[in-house]
This record gives structure tokens, C-alpha cells and sequence, in this order.
């Protein structure tokens, strides 16, 4: 296999039993190139939150493995940032110390560690709310601060786990821009690598050394504006039914989501979950 | 309940105080826990202590209980007076104080880092629950001969009754205040690449804090008991011991005058780990 090949995730006939003989997830296979954007959707009960906590080491495989640039994944890591679908914060740390969580954990000296809090809070617009502790937060406020502090390690891959499901329609639309400007801005170098550009130190030189995200959300439009590859999750046995790509065109925005080739894309996705979920239910009543 | 209390209502009220027509009032529910302003607070903690402080004053002086029983208010102000200027009551009660800062920082010292095992690492559990389980039934007093034919009747023997009537509470309830950690928060971390230490330390022990001061603060207060108990029986010094010199020769006004020092250095105590855990714990609210 060629490096180019490795890179990136790879998923291969990942299975989970929680009891004996009942799959949740069943021979997943999954290719995620390095940079990409992935967005997850499946029903209720189908097993996406176990798919990432697999991803990001939390729990263990029942069979099959989980590849990140070919090293196969034993366990948590900061390669690998994790934001779940209730933000959990350190309630005892104010904004910018649950930021510099990971990267005190790294071992980041302490200029390059508020420097880069500093820049992170910004980029996520909380730059004013930097002392603030977490509980004093809105919704939207702590999930903005949770995406921060996995990104701040420089995580390879992003794990997004129905992050924006709790907020108002307005706060969601809000954060998908902000998600995806956040992906355009926030590199995976090293943070080690010397900064470059004053204006934005940490963007990534290169395309391919965007953050990977790999989000999961019920709602099919996030999914079609957010993602460029759309994944299906069928239920019980968990397995990805059908692999979408996007063809949008790029930068996203918000009017994007009025077009006819938007609309469509939307219906056809749509469509396919809806197939899904009924013969779920077909099977399930027999 | 809300349905019982509205229909209730309807039936209750007079004829004609309400037409018939008219739907009854939405049952009114208030939240269980109430608040009250600090001003009425603070009234309240003054009738807390006044209160009974006037009880006892009116008892006494009205003549109604013998003084050799109860002394008056003002008699016990003597004889306590009396007390701290012969230099008897200081000395006592830093023997005491002395004995508690011994025996219940040694109870700390050794049941917060136990409690943190228990709390955190799956073989602590098991292997320290049962034992503590049966022994913190053991009531400690009851280990005071023992103590005194192991140890003698010094200073050993009486820190050592502290420790045991408090270490193994102690220790549950730091493993409980350690367990009440939220698993996603060790899940955070370890995504976020903080090494089992390094969760332990920053991220169980702060939010634990609180809980592991407020089970301090809780267990004080049985080392205070366990310390006069250990002077009682076998003492030469100590606050205990005066009360039963005091008793022998029915001075009950110096044994009342030692009770209320007991009372408020207890409370001194109360509150000073109160305002530590109100400074850690600020995050909390
Ligand atoms: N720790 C666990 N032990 C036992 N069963 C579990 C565990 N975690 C998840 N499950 C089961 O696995 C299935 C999938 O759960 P999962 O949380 O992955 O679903 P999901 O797709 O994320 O659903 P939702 O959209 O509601 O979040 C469910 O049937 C759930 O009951
Ligand atoms: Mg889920």
C-alpha cells in the first residue's frame, strides 16, 4: 500500500456487540481522505454515536479495526478530537483554560499556549468571554468553546457528535457557517511547525492538511450544506447503506440551501432514510 | 396531586362565589425549596442561637431548676472567666486542639488518598469497601479499652480513637464524592491526551473537592466528640478532663462553661471549612 493510500481514516468491517449476538454496528467499512468533510445521518438508536466512539478510541471494537494514517487506533488520543452532543466542560475552568486543556496536557510551552488559546477564541468568537466560566455560557457559547478545545490539540480528525442538535434553528444555521469556516481555517500541523503567516499563524498551508471532520447529525439539510460526502446509517445491524457525494459548489453559503440542486440533493437523501427507517420498521414487526 | 388539590378547591368554595361556568383558577405549585432574604437569614440565625440561650436563662433565673443543675447564664460566665485566667482552661483546651490536629489530620492524611483510590481505580473498591463496610460499624468508643492496653493511657492511645472514629467514614465519603464525577469528563480528557495523572489531578481531584471538604467538615465535628470522650475516661489534661474534675466537685457551672467553649470552637471550626469550601466550590453555583 502507497502512503497516500494510508493516509487518512479507514475503517475496516468494524463491528460492535454491547450484548452477545446483537450487533449495533456491523461490518462498517469507511475511507475518509485526509481534509475531508463527512457527515454522518442515520435514525435514532442506529448506532452513530457508538461509530465515533469507536473512532476516537473511547470504546473497543467486538471486531474489525480503525485506522488513522495506517496506525491502527488502541485508544483515546489527541489526534483525534472529540466533541460530544452536550457540551462537557471543566465547569471550574473559565473559557480559555478549558481551551488550553489539551495543549497543557501536550506539554505546549506557555506563550505558544495562550497564543494559540488566544488566536483559537477568536476564531471561534468568544475572544470576549475568554475568563468567563463555562456556566455562565449560553448553549451555543459552551459547544463553540468544546470545538475549540479539541481543535487546540491539532487533532488529525474531528468527531462531531450532533453538536449543534440542541440549539435554535438561528444559533444551528450560525454554527454551521462558523463549522466549516472553522474547517477552512484551523490546520492539522504540527504545533511544533513554526508560524508562518502573522495574520493567520495556524491556517494550514495546505488544503490536505485541513482538519478531517467527521460529523453526525438526524438533520439531513446539515448534513447536505456541511458535508461533502454524505453517509447513511441503516439501523440494527448499524451499517453504512449508502455512501453520497456532495457536488456543491465551495465556499457553502446560506443562500446555497434555496437551490434547486441543493433542494434536490436534499430530497434524495431524505428519501433514502426515510427507505430505510420504514423497512427498519418492516423488519422489526415481523 | 396538582388535579386532587384544583378539584378540591371547586367543591370547597362557597355557592355563587363563582359561576358555574367559569373553568377553576389554574392550581397554583410552588418549587419544594423556598429562599428567604438575607435580612430574615440572618434574623433567623439570631433567634437559633438566642432562642434557647433565653430558655435557658429563663429557667434559671426564674428559680423554676436548682443552680446546683443548672447554673444561671451569668454564673457560668464567672466560673468560665475564672477558668481562663488561672490558665487552666487555655492549656485545656490546647491540649484538646492539640489531639484533634494530630488525630484528625493523620484521619485525613490517610482516608482522602484511600477514598481516591476507591473512587477511581477498580481494584480499590472492592478490596477496601468490605472491610470498611463492618469496621465503621465497630463504634469507636468501644475500642477505648483496647486502646489503653495496647497503647497506654497517653497521648497514643487518644489520637488513636480519633482516627478510628473517623477514618473509615472519612473515607467512603471522599470515594463517594470522587465517584460523582461525570464519566464524560474522564472521556474529554483522555480524547484531549491527559495521562491517567494528569486526569487525576486536574480534572477528578478539583471537582471532587468540594465533596471531599464538605465530608471533612461532617467529620469534625465526630472528632470532636471522640476527642472529649478519649479525656473523660483517661486524661491528665484536655478539656474533657476538666469536665471531670468539675464533676467532682459538682462545679456544674465550669462543666457548662467548657461545654460552650466546646460548642464554639466547633463552630469555629464549622465555618472555617465552610469559607474554604465556598472559595473552592465557587464554580458550583
Ligand atoms: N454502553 C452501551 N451499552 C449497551 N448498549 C448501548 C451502549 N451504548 C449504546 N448502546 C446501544 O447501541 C445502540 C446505538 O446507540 P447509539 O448511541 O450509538 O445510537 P445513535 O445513533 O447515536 O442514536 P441517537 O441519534 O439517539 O444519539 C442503541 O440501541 C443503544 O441502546
Ligand atoms: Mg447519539
Amino acid at each position: 500500500m502507497t502512503s497516500a493510500a494510508m493516509a487518512g481514516l479507514r475503517i475496516e468491517s468494524l463491528s460492535k456487540e454491547f450484548t452477545a449476538g446483537r450487533p449495533v454496528l456491523q461490518d462498517v467499512d469507511l475511507a475518509v481522505a485526509p481534509g475531508e468533510f463527512v457527515c454522518v445521518v442515520g435514525a435514532s438508536g442506529s448506532g452513530k454515536s457508538t461509530l465515533l466512539c469507536l473512532i476516537a478510541g473511547l470504546s473497543r471494537p467486538t471486531a474489525g479495526r480503525v485506522l488513522l494514517d495506517g496506525h491502527e487506533v488502541a485508544g483515546p488520543g489527541p489526534d483525534r478530537g472529540m466533541v460530544f452532543q452536550t457540551a462537557s466542560l471543566f465547569p471550574w475552568r473559565n473559557v480559555a483554560h478549558n481551551v488550553a486543556f489539551g495543549l497543557e496536557a501536550l506539554g505546549v510551552p506557555r506563550g505558544r499556549r495562550q497564543e494559540r488559546v488566544r488566536w483559537l477564541l477568536d476564531e471561534v468568537g468568544l475572544g470576549h468571554l475568554a475568563t468567563a466560566l463555562p456556566g455562565r455560557l449560553s448553549g451555543g457559547q459552551q459547544q463553540r468553546v468544546s470545538i475549540a478545545r479539541a481543535l487546540a490539540c491539532s487533532p488529525r480528525v474531528l468527531l462531531l457528535d450532533e453538536p449543534f442538535g440542541a440549539l435554535d434553528v438561528q444559533t444551528k444555521e450560525d454554527m454551521q457557517l462558523f463549522i466549516r469556516q472553522v474547517w477552512q481555517d484551523v490546520g492539522t500541523d504540527p504545533l511544533t511547525a513554526p508560524l508562518t503567516d502573522p495574520e493567520a499563524p495556524h491556517a494550514p498551508a495546505d488544503p490536505a492538511h485541513r482538519s478531517t471532520i467527521v460529523m453526525v447529525t438526524h438533520d439531513v439539510e446539515e448534513a447536505v450544506f456541511l458535508g461533502q460526502r454524505v453517509l447513511v446509517l441503516s439501523s440494527d445491524p448499524g451499517r453504512i447503506s449508502q455512501d453520497i457525494a456532495v457536488n456543491l459548489p465551495e465556499p457553502r453559503s446560506l443562500e446555497m440551501k434555496r437551490s434547486p440542486e441543493f433542494l434536490e440533493l436534499k430530497a434524495t437523501v431524505e428519501d433514502l432514510v426515510r427507505a430505510e427507517h420504514r423497512a427498519h420498521q418492516a423488519r422489526t414487526a415481523l | 396531586m396538582v388535579i386532587m388539590q384544583s378539584t378540591s378547591e371547586t367543591t370547597i368554595a362557597p355557592p355563587g362565589a363563582r359561576p358555574a361556568a367559569t373553568a377553576p383558577p389554574p392550581a397554583r405549585v410552588k418549587l419544594l425549596t423556598t429562599s428567604v432574604s438575607s435580612r430574615t437569614a440572618w434574623l433567623l440565625r439570631a433567634l437559633s442561637i438566642l432562642g434557647p440561650l433565653a430558655a435557658w436563662w429563663a429557667l434559671s433565673a426564674g428559680g423554676v431548676v436548682d443552680p446546683t443543675f443548672l447554673p444561671s447564664p451569668s454564673a457560668v460566665w464567672t466560673a468560665g472567666v475564672t477558668m481562663a485566667q488561672s490558665g487552666d482552661l487555655p492549656s485545656d483546651l490546647l491540649a484538646s486542639l492539640g489531639r484533634i490536629g494530630a488525630g484528625f489530620g493523620l484521619a485525613v492524611l490517610i482516608s482522602v488518598p484511600v477514598g481516591f483510590a476507591m473512587g477511581t481505580l477498580g481494584w480499590a473498591q472492592p478490596l477496601f469497601e468490605p472491610v470498611i463496610g463492618i469496621l465503621r460499624y465497630l463504634p469507636a468508643s468501644a475500642f477505648i479499652p483496647l486502646l489503653i492496653i495496647w497503647l497506654g493511657i497517653g497521648e497514643p492511645s487518644k489520637i488513636a480513637l480519633l482516627v478510628l472514629g473517623v477514618v473509615f467514614f472519612n473515607t467512603l465519603m471522599t470515594a463517594d464524592a470522587v465517584r460523582q464525577v461525570p464519566y464524560r469528563l474522564l472521556e474529554v480528557s483522555a480524547t484531549l491526551g491527559a495521562s491517567r495523572l494528569r486526569v487525576a489531578s486536574r480534572v477528578v481531584l478539583p471537582y471532587a473537592l468540594p465533596g471531599i471538604i464538605d465530608a471533612m467538615r461532617v467529620n469534625a465535628a465526630a472528632a470532636w466528640n471522640f476527642v472529649v470522650v478519649a479525656e473523660l475516661v483517661a486524661a491528665t489534661s484536655g478539656l474533657g478532663y476538666r469536665i471531670t474534675r468539675a464533676q467532682r466537685f459538682l462545679q456544674t457551672d465550669r462543666i457548662f462553661a467548657i461545654l460552650v467553649v466546646i460548642g464554639l470552637i466547633g463552630l469555629t471550626i464549622d465555618i472555617a471549612l465552610r469559607l474554604l469550601r465556598s472559595r473552592v466550590g465557587r464554580w458550583t453555583r
